[in-house]
This record gives structure tokens, C-alpha cells and sequence, in this order.
């Protein structure tokens, strides 16, 4: 446990100590605005909800999770310090779950600075803080799901470009699987057990009624499952490396 | 303390190293020699269990690498090759998350990372980002990382790599200081290395074991060992040749060096050449200006046992 927090103190550093959390922090925030008033008309609506903030998260983090995950191993194959985690007294797991943890902290460190959104519309109006959370929950979950695919495709390579373009295509495929645009498309030709299965796997499905403040057990189930996958991957992958 | 036996590493179907077997005990510093791509990085790769082995077994202080990988490696301290390290920290920082990883807290921590940044020379830097370091500095950096838990065994890929010769001297009188109460193997390409720092040597070639005893038991197997070379003034090469080959004890010769009034010659002894050589200098006259037994240098034996098919260099 303690091997776990210490990895993770020591990723999180990195992230501060260089302008990639400024950087991205500050991007996250921009961009979440200016889609949040600009293109979902956020004041237009005149609903005292956070719908038009919540529904662009999954494009959001389609670009910028990879980003926050694509140097987790890539950095560690390529510096050649993976040998030297790996040859201290941790197993894999901790090694996983400390950077995978790490991550998801400064994700929930970005997410959380979004909190002005919910001043404001509190501000305005009377808006159910129990659907909030919920978003928030959904959130939180989706970009730990994506993480975890970006911690996964950073163990293929020591070549973070690589590694961040894999994670986007992984990624999207989630986002499509249930995007109705496609699986209105798909449903035309493709037999119902098909067009179910994608849509059972899509992100869009599970991420939509969380964000519309139904907690489904099986939503979060989905994301929690996701991310068991990967990080049990991520250490297949690891095993790879050194055999 | 190491204990390896029948190790072998196969990658797909070349083989990277190939039935060894040694041990090392405590108090004994072990050289790992052999030219690049020999295989000495995978067997001490498989030693402190970052590689697992195709066959064979290593125990360390007593646990199996395989069964109890994480005893052993409590007790390893490793320097892997062109000592990688995380380029976002501070020395300090980098020091403080590897004594955190070996369970060093608080004040124990802090006893460790003075006791390291002492060893290594590292209070200059100790807040300086890792990214801004020089080679050396970066090199001893991670040489402290493997020190900070004061393990009982020492594995060391190259550890004097990229060092200049201050640097090479010290870290060599650090590895033989520290060999009196660990087990230490350590890798190198350089030979003078092995006669100042190490108590036994390997020398692995193509993934085998091809050499194993003191330096000076090495040094004996060169071709050259026992060889006397001797410098005369006053003769010419004419004069000399007869002179020479008149002695019984002389296996062979041939002249090293020549130039006005001087020739320098090398003898191969059959037997103890030396009391006849000297009575044949005085009997003739040469006014010897420098003799001396060749002990035998490890760089002809590495050259001989590594490329049996070249001349030895003359």
C-alpha cells in the first residue's frame, strides 16, 4: 500500500513539476467553457442544469486524457528506468495502480476545478446538486476508463506519440460504439444482437444516464470493469517486456 | 550470498547466455568481463529478477529470485546499465523516492540519503534537477540509489561508465572498500579495473563462462606470462643474436625494440632462464639498462580466450 502511494506522490510530481498539468489544466477549463456557453448555450436554455457542460466531456477527454496518459510507461521504456522500478521491492501491481492513480488524481484535480459552473448555475437558480454529482461521478469514472486505455497503449511503446494516437482510436471506437449518429446508421443493416452488443460497450450509453443523475449499478460497473481490463492487460503487457 | 546455477536466457533462438554457474560470497567482489553482447547484462538482469531465467535457478541471501522476488530484491542494490534515472526530479527528490521504495522513512531515510550523497560526492548537486546534471554526476546519482539500503548484495552494470579517471579511481576504491562486508558483482570493459577492485573475475564470452579464478591466476594463462624482456646498451643486433641464441634456457626470443647501441629482446624461458641470462651478460659484457619478468597482462589473456583465432598484440 504504501509502495502504491509513493509511486503515485512521484508521478503526480511529474506532472507539476513540469508545465504539462498547467498546460493541460488550463486547456481542460477553456475548452470546457467555451463549449459549455459558446456552442451549448449555456444561458440560452434557461435550465438550471449542467447538461450542455457534462454532454461534451466524452470529446473532451477523447484528446485530452490520452494526452495526460500517453508518458506514464512510454517515458519509463525509453529513459530505461522501468528496470529500476521494476528491479525495487514492488510487484507490478503497485507499479500499475501507482501510476494509474496518480493520473486519475490529477484528472479529478482538473475536474474539480470546474467548480464554478456549479456556483453559477446555483447562483441562477435552484438546479438539483444530486444530478451535479452524478455528472460528476460519471465523469470522473468515464476519464478513469479512458486512463486506464491510455496507461495501457503507453506500455507498447517507448514512443509517446504512438502511444497517445492509439489511446485517441481506442477511445473513439468507445465514444461511437453507443453515439446514436452511429448506431442509428448501423441499425439499418447490421443485425439487432450487433448493434446492442456496440452499444452495450459504447461509453455514450453508460456516461448519458449517469449525466442525466440515474445512478445505474451497471453504468458504473461498465467503467469500473474497463478499467480492471486494462490495467490487468497493462501488466500482461509489462510480463511481455521482460520475457 | 549469489548463488547461480545452470542459468540460461533465450531470446527466441539466440541464446544470450548459456548454462552458467558461479556464486559469489560475502566479502568477495566479483569482476564480469567479456566483450559487448558477451551477456553480461541479461545474466545480471536475471539476477535481480528483472528478466526471468529460460532454466536455472538464482538465489540471493538465501531467497529464490523466482519464488520470493521481492525478499531478494529487498536485499539487492542495482546500478543497471547507462544508469537510468527520472529526469524530472531533483537528486534529492529521486534519492528521497528510492529510499521510500526500500521502506526508509523519517529519520531513517534521512540517514540513508546523507550516507549516500557523502559516498558519492553528491552534495554539490544534491538540489539540482536530474535533467541539468552532468554524465557523472547522473552516473553517481544512480550508484547512490543502489547504495540508500546499504544491501548485502551489490549488482553493478558498468558502473564507471562515462566517468573520468578521478571519478573511475574513486568509485573503483568505493567498490573495493564496500567488498570487505557485501557480495558485489560488477561488470566492466576495463581491465585495469578488475586487477584494482576485484577479488575473483569471470570472463563470459558468447553467453558462457570461459575464465574463472583471482586476477592473478588470470594473468597467468597470458601467453606472454613469465616472458623476460631485457634492454642492452653497448651491443649491436649483430653481436647480440649469437649471444642469445647460445643460451640453454631459451625456448624462443625475437627483438621487441632497436635502436643505435641499444636492442631490447624478449625471451621465452624454458625453465628459470634467469641466473644463465645474467651470467651471460656479465661473461659478454652487455651493460643491461632494464630486465623484467612479464607477469602476464589480462588484456592478452581477454584477446587470446575471446579471439582465439588473432595474434596476440606484441
Amino acid at each position: 500500500m504504501r509502495n502504491i502511494w509513493t509511486i503515485s506522490k512521484r508521478e503526480l510530481g511529474a506532472y507539476f513539476s513540469s508545465p504539462v498539468a498547467y498546460v493541460f489544466i488550463v486547456i481542460f477549463l477553456l475548452l470546457a467553457g467555451f463549449f459549455t456557453f459558446m456552442v451549448g448555450r449555456f444561458f440560452d436554455r434557461g435550465v438550471a442544469d449542467l447538461l450542455p457542460f457534462f454532454l461534451w466531456h466524452p470529446w473532451l477527454y477523447l484528446f485530452l486524457v490520452p494526452a495526460a496518459g500517453m508518458r506514464l510507461w512510454s517515458e519509463e521504456l525509453r529513459l530505461g528506468t522501468m528496470e529500476l522500478l521494476l528491479t525495487m521491492p514492488v510487484t507490478a501491481w503497485q507499479a500499475i495502480l501507482g501510476k494509474f492513480l496518480a493520473s486519475w488524481i490529477f484528472l479529478a484535480i482538473a475536474l474539480f476545478l470546474t467548480f464554478p459552473i456549479v456556483v453559477t448555475v446555483g447562483y441562477l437558480g435552484h438546479p438539483d446538486y444530486g444530478r451535479i454529482f452524478c455528472g460528476y461521478l460519471g465523469s470522473l469514472m468515464m476519464a478513469g476508463a479512458f486512463l486506464s486505455i491510455a496507461l495501457l497503449t503507453s506500455s507498447f511503446t517507448r514512443n509517446q506519440v504512438v502511444s497517445f494516437i492509439l489511446a485517441v482510436i481506442v477511445c473513439l471506437f468507445l465514444i461511437l460504439c453507443g453515439w446514436p449518429p452511429v448506431t442509428d446508421a448501423v441499425s439499418s443493416w447490421a443485425p439487432a444482437w450487433l448493434v446492442d452488443g456496440l452499444a452495450s460497450i459504447g461509453v455514450m450509453t453508460h456516461f448519458d444516464s449517469l449525466q442525466r443523475g440515474v445512478v445505474d449499478s451497471r453504468d458504473l460497473l461498465f467503467f469500473a470493469s474497463v478499467i480492471v481490463f486494462c490495467l490487468f492487460a497493462n501488466s500482461v503487457v509489462l510480463r511481455a517486456h521482460r520475457a | 550470498m549469489i548463488n547461480v546455477e545452470h542459468l540460461t536466457k533465450r531470446f527466441g533462438v539466440k541464446c544470450a547466455v548459456d548454462d552458467v554457474t558461479f556464486s559469489v560470497s560475502k566479502g568477495e567482489v566479483l569482476g564480469f568481463l567479456g566483450p559487448n553482447g558477451a551477456g553480461k547484462s541479461t545474466s545480471m538482469r536475471m539476477i535481480t529478477g528483472y528478466l526471468p531465467p529460460t532454466t536455472g535457478a538464482i538465489t540471493v541471501a538465501g531467497f529464490n529470485v523466482a519464488d520470493q522476488p521481492l525478499e531478494a530484491r529487498r536485499r539487492i542494490g542495482y546500478l543497471p546499465e547507462n544508469a537510468p534515472i527520472y529526469s524530472d526530479m531533483s537528486v534529492y527528490g529521486f534519492l528521497s523516492f528510492c529510499a521510500e521504495m526500500r521502506g526508509l522513512f523519517g529519520s531513517a531515510k534521512k540517514k540513508g540519503i546523507d550516507r549516500v550523497v557523502q559516498l558519492c560526492f553528491l552534495e554539490r548537486v544534491l538540489h539540482q534537477s536530474v535533467d541539468t546534471l552532468s554524465k557523472g554526476f547522473r552516473h553517481r546519482t544512480c550508484l547512490a540509489q543502489a547504495l540508500i539500503h546499504d544491501p548485502e548484495v551489490l549488482i553493478l552494470d558498468e558502473p564507471t561508465d562515462g566517468l573520468d579517471p578521478n571519478q573511475k579511481y574513486e568509485v573503483r576504491t568505493l567498490i573495493k572498500r564496500m567488498g570487505a562486508e557485501k557480495a558485489i558483482i560488477f561488470s566492466t570493459h576495463i581491465l585495469e579495473e578488475v586487477e584494482a577492485a576485484c577479488s575473483r573475475a569471470i570472463i563470459i564470452d558468447q553467453g558462457k563462462i570461459v575464465a574463472n579464478g583471482t586476477p592473478e591466476e588470470l594473468k597467468a594463462k597470458s601467453p606472454f606470462a613469465g616472458n623476460v624482456v631485457v634492454t642492452v646498451g653497448n651491443v649491436s643486433k649483430a653481436k647480440l643474436l649469437p649471444q642469445i641464441e647460445a643460451l640453454k634456457g631459451v625456448e624462443k626470443f625475437w627483438i621487441v625494440a632497436e635502436k643505435p647501441e641499444q636492442v631490447t629482446f624478449q625471451v621465452v624461458p624454458r625453465g628459470n632462464v634467469l641466473p644463465e641470462l645474467l651470467e651471460a651478460g656479465t661473461r659478454n659484457e652487455w651493460k643491461i639498462e632494464h630486465l623484467d619478468v612479464e607477469e602476464g597482462r589480462l588484456d592478452d589473456v581477454f584477446r587470446a580466450i575471446t579471439l582465439p583465432d588473432t595474434k596476440p598484440a606484441a
